[in-house]
């Protein structure tokens, strides 16, 4: 008997348009992936074929309403159960800027109390409004339960660009409190905006780029399975592609962008 | 009051009574319907018409309009110009396309054939590369037309069966400092315009995932009544997936966006000045943007190629159907038959001439052979966008539209692509300048922290944050270098996974030298696109050629022209820099009078391998600086001058032989690991150039101006700091390669003038070996970085 290969499903739709480096990224990692259309998914409803689902940075449907609502609205609607089921699996998603934003939008983030029917934070406009695209720094500050950092030293300082005008993390100001020790209580907080230190941003523009509350980048659910962040690793994955590269060397060859990939290969190798 | 009449049918479809018209009325019908066609032209088309023995309808004489326009025929580039004794055949046959066909490189796939430049990228990939301009919908609508801009300049790559892969935009605008009531009524405000179009720019580029990674910004007096907005993309194109082999059965597809009412008459609006009706009159012209539509319809184009079931592909921009029809047609060496009543539209009610000319956005034409058509719809229908064939390709050449079974139009394609020969007049004299006299300032640092804090040399990051240029992962030197995002010379790509070469895209303007003389303005553009990609390491370079210029029927315009033709011509041979595409926008006059001509040049390189490439910053401490190239005491149009108030007179020249020397010893020298930073010595000379390469790093820098290679005239240190001379590079070399860079540069001037130091100062030394300038990189960094006066 061949032993299972764990594959990927790279899920797009109109305006998805990160698809392509995600997949490379993917592939460098040694996990096989797919593109594939949400429409052929919700035909062929074989979403439970695949191990791991990534839904990868983009304009889904221009991002009308709210960005990665209506994408997220349709998931829900026509591939809901799968997608509870793969969740309740401990199988990965990793949702990447746009599609941090559809897995915010579809209640399968933060899942504070498992997953929801309306979303349980927001991901709003830019404070400073605009679209901004930069490189930032992450303060990994998950305690190992994420599967996604599991390569990620506690308390490294990752440098991984961002490109969006809609990422300004923000619970409910009555929610506040008690999610973000939700969040802390359950190690669900993976990334903060910081300096180049690692001293967490404070709010302060440009370290923390979009106004997010508690400098939050990236978070996960209480499995440590389903995982959203608006920085792009696939954009970060190789030396080459970093902004200091000329000043720095390409020595080792790979960006910071790598460990995310990376720790979630190991998590598939282990689990299938 | 146009004589028509309504024929008989259930259409809006009328008939034009033009057999019998006299001067007075043919002028008359073209201007009641918006033909922009002279008397000439009507003339013509009555003879034609005259001798098929009937009148034309108005999708006929529509048809002819667009067709004829200078925005889709370019007729001042293949007219014939009288220049005083002399006469021009064509200025793009004299001047541009000579200058590919004489060279006629290998690696030149297609040029100025396609919707695109073709080149060689490697043995399996070709680079394709188109810019445009959208000036006039822009001034107009500055959002929508920009956006369109760059939606049109992505559609020309996929009318190439290319994947867009990065995107370039130059803009220029008025100061914005201009006063808002001294603006004429109808006109918008440059911070307006500005906003406006950095955000159609971004909107479109960003929501398609096309990185955008150069571009530049231009302020000029003569920009606040013409802006002027260009717009280019690259893409990459697999050679053996480029199917260009229609014959007639074909059928005629129209892929993506519904048709409209929006961008009616786009091109005759574009080929007429802009007035303070403009706004009123042409606002249909401007189209409306949907980038989603198109990333659609660009996934589907792609997949149509790679099962190769096209033989044909073009996109609709200006003139809509009328001109890529026709075009098509006349490619292939065929009629074509048409079935207006199938295109699909937005809303009801549109009249046939409507349909044949709308330009709305985000549609292609493809030509697919009759066994493939239920496969290529199947593509469409996959990613959900639309697509129908709406006619074929027929044996012979004429073109015929019918209309739910009425024949609305019946036109020879021969003769619609042969309309009477333009002449235009043209006259040169050279403005009469005199060169400033003043003596040296003794607060040279006071001038150079103005000098980066001036509208045209200040950071353009707060412009650049806004368009995405990391998307798709692939941009290795990018338009902010590392963590102070400096000013690199250009972008470099890495377009293809495990493989190292690269793309070196780059570009050149400057307007300001035109007033002074057109000829040195474009030999200094093409000088400075060249310059700023070999900085990268950018070799094996073509051009791209987009001018923006006045109305043509004007002959100080038309002289200026042939002057910069002229330059372009000569430069692109001794370069040996062959141009693969180009476009030209005139009627750039507004009541504020016309543009002042600006050229734009795009150059396209490659670097065998992207690990070579260089980036502006200093690297380290005590590595000694070279400046490359001898400084003239040229300051006329310099931003230095401007500064001080005066244009002056002594432009920069370009020394071909000893230029095209130097460009090839800076890729050599990067070639072998010399060269730690680079930068062109450019706007606001030396001083700008090591000010930007310190402000991009954690060093500071030290100058010797007593050791600059220069000319005798060049004998005072603000001459020697500022000035703007061509073919110069600022160039930081691993102490450790000095003797080896000595050796590969030992044909050219360049001398050590200065090292890098650690202590966060700029420190220059004058030609008496005193200091002259001391002052911290943190301040000129403040100054660099706030100088665009504008919140985005």
């Amino acid at each position: 008997m061949t032993p299972h290969k764990a594959r990927a499903c790279i899920l797009r739709v109109g305006g998805t348009n990160c698809d392509a480096e995600t997949k490379r990224a993917c592939h460098k990692s040694g996990i096989e992936a797919e593109i594939v259309h949400s429409r052929e998914l919700a035909k062929s409803q074989a979403l439970l074929s695949y191990d791991f689902l990534i839904i990868p940075g983009g304009f889904s449907y221009g991002d009308y309403v709210r960005a990665g609502a209506i994408w997220a609205k349709e998931l829900r609607a026509k591939l809901g159960k799968d997608l509870e089921k793969f969740v309740e699996d401990e199988r990965p998603i990793l949702g990447i800027c746009n599609g941090f934003q559809v897995l915010i939008e579809a209640g399968l983030l933060p899942q504070i109390e498992g997953i929801s029917v309306y979303p349980q934070a927001a991901l709003g406009t830019n404070m400073p409004p605009g679209y901004n695209c930069r490189w930032i720094h992450l303060s990994h500050v998950g305690k190992g339960n994420c599967v996604f950092t599991k390569n990620v030293d506690a308390n490294s300082v990752l440098k991984i660009p961002v490109a969006h005008s809609e990422g300004r993390f923000m619970f409910a100001r009555r929610n506040e409190d008690k999610y973000i020790k939700k969040l802390l209580d359950e190690d669900q907080l993976v990334f903060r905006y910081c300096r180049r230190d690692g001293q967490y941003a404070d709010g302060e523009y440009p370290f923390n780029p979009n106004g997010s509350f508690f400098d939050i980048a990236g978070i996960c659910n209480s499995y440590g399975t389903v995982f959203g962040l608006m920085p792009h690793p696939e954009r970060a994955y190789h030396r080459w592609q970093l902004p200091d590269w000329t000043e720095t060397g390409l020595e080792p060859s790979y960006g910071d962008g790598k460990l995310i990939f990376d720790s979630v290969a190991d998590y598939l190798e282990k689990r299938f | 009051m146009t004589p028509a009449i309504r024929r008989q049918a259930s259409l809006e479809l009328h008939e034009i009574h033009l057999l019998d018209a006299d001067h007075k009325q043919l002028r008359d019908i073209s201007q009641s319907l918006s033909l922009g066609l002279d008397l000439k032209e009507m003339k013509a088309v009555r003879e034609f018409f005259r001798n098929k023995g009937r009148n034309p309808t108005d999708v006929e004489l529509q048809t002819i309009g667009q067709t004829w326009s200078e925005h889709c025929f370019h007729k001042t580039f293949k007219g014939r110009i009288i220049y005083g004794n002399d006469e021009i055949e064509s200025l793009f046959k004299t001047y541009i396309f000579s200058a590919t066909n004489e060279a006629k490189p290998k690696w030149c796939i297609s040029v100025f054939e396609d919707n695109a430049g073709i080149i060689e990228f490697n043995e399996k990939y070709a680079i394709a590369a188109k810019v445009e301009t959208h000036n006039h919908p822009s001034a107009i609508e500055p959002f929508g037309g920009a956006a369109t801009g760059v939606g049109g300049a992505i559609r020309d790559i996929l009318g190439v069966w290319a994947n867009p892969i990065a995107c370039t935009d130059v803009l220029g605008f008025g100061p914005l400092s201009h006063e808002h009531g001294k603006l004429p009524q109808g006109m918008k405000h440059p911070k307006y315009l500005l906003r406006g179009v950095v955000a159609g720019i971004g909107c479109y580029s960003n929501n398609m995932g096309i990185p955008t990674v150069n571009g530049s910004v231009f302020f000029d007096e003569s920009y606040v009544g013409n802006i002027v907005v260009y717009c280019g993309c690259i893409g990459l194109l697999p050679k053996s997936k480029f199917a260009r082999n229609a014959k007639p059965n074909d059928f005629i597809v129209l892929a993506g966006g519904k048709t409209g009412r929006d961008g009616i008459h786009g091109v005759t609006f574009a080929s007429a000045e802009l007035t303070e009706k403009s706004e009123e009159v042409s606002r249909p012209a401007v189209q409306i943007a949907n980038p989603i539509e198109e990333e659609k319809l660009k996934r589907a184009i792609l997949k149509v190629r790679d099962r190769k079931l096209g033989s044909g592909i073009t996109d609709l921009g200006g003139g809509g159907l009328s001109s890529a029809v026709g075009e098509m047609a006349r490619r292939f060496g065929c009629g074509a038959y048409l079935e207006l009543e199938k295109v699909p539209l937005k809303q009801e009610g549109l009249a046939p001439w409507e349909i044949y000319i709308s330009e709305s956005q985000e549609r292609m034409l493809l030509l697919v052979p009759r066994a493939n058509l239920k496969e290529v719809i199947e593509i469409f229908e996959s990613e959900d966008a639309e697509a129908t064939a709406i006619g074929w390709l027929t044996d012979g050449s004429v073109l015929r539209i019918s209309y739910e079974h009425h024949e609305v139009a019946n036109l020879s394609i021969d003769f619609l692509f042969n309309p009477p020969e333009t002449v235009r007049i043209a006259e040169w004299k050279a403005a009469a300048l005199q060169e400033p006299n003043f003596h040296e300032p003794r607060d040279l640092a006071t001038y150079t922290s103005k000098l980066l804090a001036s509208s045209n040399i200040a950071s353009r990051e707060r412009i650049v944050r806004t368009y995405d240029h990391e998307v798709k992962g692939n941009t290795v030197i990018k338009p902010l270098h590392g963590k102070h995002g400096g000013p690199n010379d250009g972008a470099v790509i890495k377009p293809v996974e495990d493989c190292w070469k690269g793309i070196v895209i780059s570009c050149g303007m400057k307007p300001r030298y035109g007033k002074v003389d057109p000829y040195w303005m474009a030999a200094s553009s093409i000088d400075e696109a060249i310059r700023n990609n070999s900085a990268m390491g950018g070799r094996r370079i073509a051009l791209l050629d987009n001018f923006v210029w006045g109305t043509p029927e004007k002959k100080d315009r038309v002289g200026s022209l042939v002057r910069a033709c002229e330059a372009c011509c000569e430069f692109s041979k001794a370069f040996e820099t062959p141009y693969i595409s180009g476009k030209d926008s005139l009627y750039n006059e507004s009541p504020l009078g016309p543009v002042t001509p600006t050229l734009l040049i795009t150059a396209i390189g490659i670097i065998p391998d992207i690990r070579r490439a260089v980036s502006v910053g200093l690297k380290s401490s005590g590595n000694p600086i070279y400046s490359v190239g001898k400084t003239y005491a040229e300051l006329g149009g310099s931003e230095y001058y401007h500064l001080k108030g005066f244009l002056g007179k002594s432009i920069p020249k370009v020394r071909a032989p000893v230029a095209k020397d130097i460009m090839e010893a800076i890729v050599t020298a990067i070639d072998a690991g010399c060269v730690r930073a680079c930068h062109d010595m450019s706007e606001g000379g030396l001083a700008v150039a090591a000010a930007e390469m310190a402000i991009s790093s954690d060093h500071g820098v030290e100058l010797w101006l007593h050791e600059v290679p220069r000319s005798s005239d060049a004998n005072r240190n603000d001459y020697i700091l500022f000035s703007e001379t061509n073919s110069r590079f600022l160039v930081e070399i691993d102490r450790n390669s000095a003797d080896e860079f000595e050796s590969i540069t030992r044909n050219v001037p360049r001398a050590v003038v200065g090292a890098v130091t650690d202590n966060d100062r700029l420190c220059v030394k004058g030609l008496n070996n005193k200091m002259v300038m001391d002052i911290t990189v943190d301040e000129i960094r403040k100054a660099w970085k706030s100088g665009l006066d504008i919140e985005i």
